[in-house]
């Protein structure tokens, strides 16, 4: 057997879901005998089987890839209860499988894989999927790309309806339909205070939890996931700021993006032009745009 | 410390592992460390508070730069953005040599995150040294790899782990992190002696040392990096340490981390063996190591 043969025979197995019992699966999901396999590969010693070397391997690989995405999603699993939660983590896995160097990318599917397996997160989907967004963009600000920031001055020194404005990288928009910032924080706060508390206080705190998530009402809320000293901040915003800042990541002119956020706006006309001012001030005074390279027409 | 050209040249003393809940310890207190060890993987971002953090780190102690995903024993490719990324943060942290596993964690694009055991064969170490030579290459620093704890072993094996590691580094021309954590923990799940490995490593490749505590099951030892390193590791460090000479070395502690004082005194305790204990003894440590470079020299040139 060749090395390339070799490695993909034992990281199958290793890929495995374990079993209820978290060992690992006699057979594979495919049906084939696992001792078979890793009998022919693994030395047996005097205290372990072929199977039960391996399966160190195959349970170091779940316990190390389940807990990487139970601390980047704490709120997910408020959502949708632990032992969903559980369920949902393996099927991820098992349907995406990391694909990156670095477990910090180990949930940059989840997104999409979610709103296509709506099973996996019963009757709180659209709150599970508004979660996992929001985990996603903290992670994404956490450590993405700043660039040198353009100051208020620089700005109201090139400002007219043709200029383009950047976006730090860094900076993620959201528009969610639950207010599911609050709960993170909330499940954040929680998880701190729960490190140092008896288990009867935990209870009482999941109790709560569980609570706060059947009482949380849709309610559309326009989100900018940033940081301020590295550390990231989750920033409500009205519609039409989003509706701007939107229009200017997709690299839109600064005419038309005040356009755009204004079509179906329920702001009184007379107070567009300060609204817009105290906006742009605010956002340049914590740093949200750099330069965006020209742009030159073709004649 | 031995300066040779897998640690460019340099002698550094004792570090530790450079953990988030030291950070806050490390920036108020500003203790005195002789280099800290970073893990490559959590410092290749674009930006944010893990650049902000090394940076503050490079400004005032010695990095050198730790990998756990490059995989130079997968037989499929190197990943060239993980190269990319990784190049970025050599010239970043200006580290003097760089440091992964000899293992495999991946096939066809899908990580295991886990530090897989090579099958000792010559097909793999050709593949590999072929691997370590590209990256080399890349990203212009003096590479060693690292001998991993292991629980499986692979019928195919067709030379010892010792053999393999020595074919290995010979081939690419590398360097040797020794890890006699690693060695010990295989050793007791394969039954094999310790010293023997110890005494057949390529002595004059070794630019590193690596130390760490272990957790011992019913059936086999997990290497878990969660205490100190028990009596025996210390003893095995100790012999590494006469066989080598004074060697630049890191205590690992990844999980359960107590605080930074508790972590760099246990660490601090490998100076008892790298200080020689007499001028004759320290005389003694130069000839070996005088001795072997000449013989490894001389073999290098057919005589």
């Amino acid at each position: 057997m060749g090395l390339e043969q070799l490695q993909r025979a034992v990281l199958e197995v290793i890929q495995q879901p374990l079993t209820d019992s978290e060992g690992m699966r006699k057979r594979t999901l495919d049906g084939k005998p696992v001792k078979k396999i890793v009998d022919a590969i693994i030395k047996p010693n005097e205290r372990l089987t072929s199977f039960e070397r391996l399966e160190i391997y195959n349970r170091v690989y779940w316990f190390r890839l389940l807990s990487s995405l139970a601390d980047d999603y704490p709120g997910l699993r408020a959502v949708i209860g632990q032992r969903n939660f559980d369920k949902l983590l393996v099927a991820y896995l098992r349907d995406c499988p990391s694909e990156s160097f670095t477990l910090r990318n180990l949930g940059s599917r989840l997104e999409p894989w979610l709103r296509d397996h709506p099973e996996f997160a019963p009757r709180r989907h659209p709150i599970a999927m508004d979660m996992v967004r929001l985990e996603w963009a903290d992670i994404e600000a956490f450590d993405g790309k700043a660039e040198p920031a353009l100051r208020p001055e620089d700005l109201s020194a090139g400002a007219g309806p043709d200029l383009r404005l950047k976006l730090q990288p860094y900076i993620q928009l959201l528009d969610l339909r639950y207010p599911v910032d609050d709960l993170l924080l909330g499940v954040r706060k929680d998880d701190e205070d729960t490190e140092f508390a008896s288990n009867v206080f935990q209870e009482r705190r999941k109790h709560k939890r569980v609570q706060a998530v059947a009482k949380l009402k849709p309610a559309e809320i326009y989100l900018v996931v940033h940081r301020v000293d590295y550390t990231v901040y989750f920033r409500r915003i009205d519609r039409e700021e989003f509706l701007i800042l939107s229009a200017l990541r997709q690299g839109k002119p600064l005419g038309k993006a005040i356009e755009i956020a204004f079509r179906k706006s329920s702001i009184a006309r007379q107070e567009r032009a300060s609204s817009v001012q105290a906006w742009f001030q605010h956002w340049a005074a914590l740093g949200w745009f750099c330069r965006a390279e020209k742009k030159t027409k073709n004649h | 410390m031995p300066a040779n050209r897998f640690n460019g040249y340099s002698e550094y003393g004792v570090g530790i592992g450079l953990r988030i809940p030291h950070y806050h310890h490390i920036f108020e207190k500003k203790p005195v460390v002789d280099w800290f060890e970073i893990i490559s993987e959590n410092f290749m971002v674009d930006g944010g508070r893990p650049l902000y953090v090394l940076d503050q780190i490079l400004d005032r102690y010695r990095v050198v730069q730790h990998g756990v995903s490059m995989y130079f024993g997968s037989a499929e490719a190197l990943n060239r953005e993980h190269l990319r990324r990784l190049k970025t943060l050599v010239k970043r942290t200006k580290t003097p040599w760089l440091t992964d596993h000899l293992c495999w964690g991946s096939v066809d694009g899908r990580y295991s995150h886990d530090l897989l055991p090579m099958p000792y064969t010559l097909e793999a170490a050709r593949k590999t040294a072929q691997k370590i030579r590209e990256a080399r290459d890349f990203l212009e620093v003096p590479i060693c790899v690292e001998n991993v704890s292991s629980y499986a072993e692979f019928h195919v094996s067709e030379m010892t782990e010792w053999e393999f590691l020595t074919e290995v580094v010979e081939e690419a021309d590398c360097g040797i992190l020794l890890d006699v954590n690693n060695i010990y923990v295989s050793s007791r799940n394969h039954s094999f002696d310790p010293l023997q490995y110890l005494n057949n490593v390529p002595q004059e490749r070794v630019a590193q040392i690596h130390i760490a505590g272990h957790s011992k099951f019913k059936k086999y030892i997990l290497d878990t990096h969660d205490h100190a390193p028990i009596d025996p590791v210390w003893k095995l460090y100790g012999r590494a340490i006469e066989l080598l000479g004074p060697t630049a070395t890191l205590l690992e502690w990844d999980d359960l981390i107590p605080s930074f004082d508790e972590v760099h005194h246990e660490a601090l305790k490998a100076r008892k063996f790298l200080q020689p204990k007499s001028p004759v003894q320290s005389a003694a440590a130069s000839v070996n190591q005088f001795a072997k470079s000449g013989a490894y020299m001389a073999e290098k040139a057919g005589i």
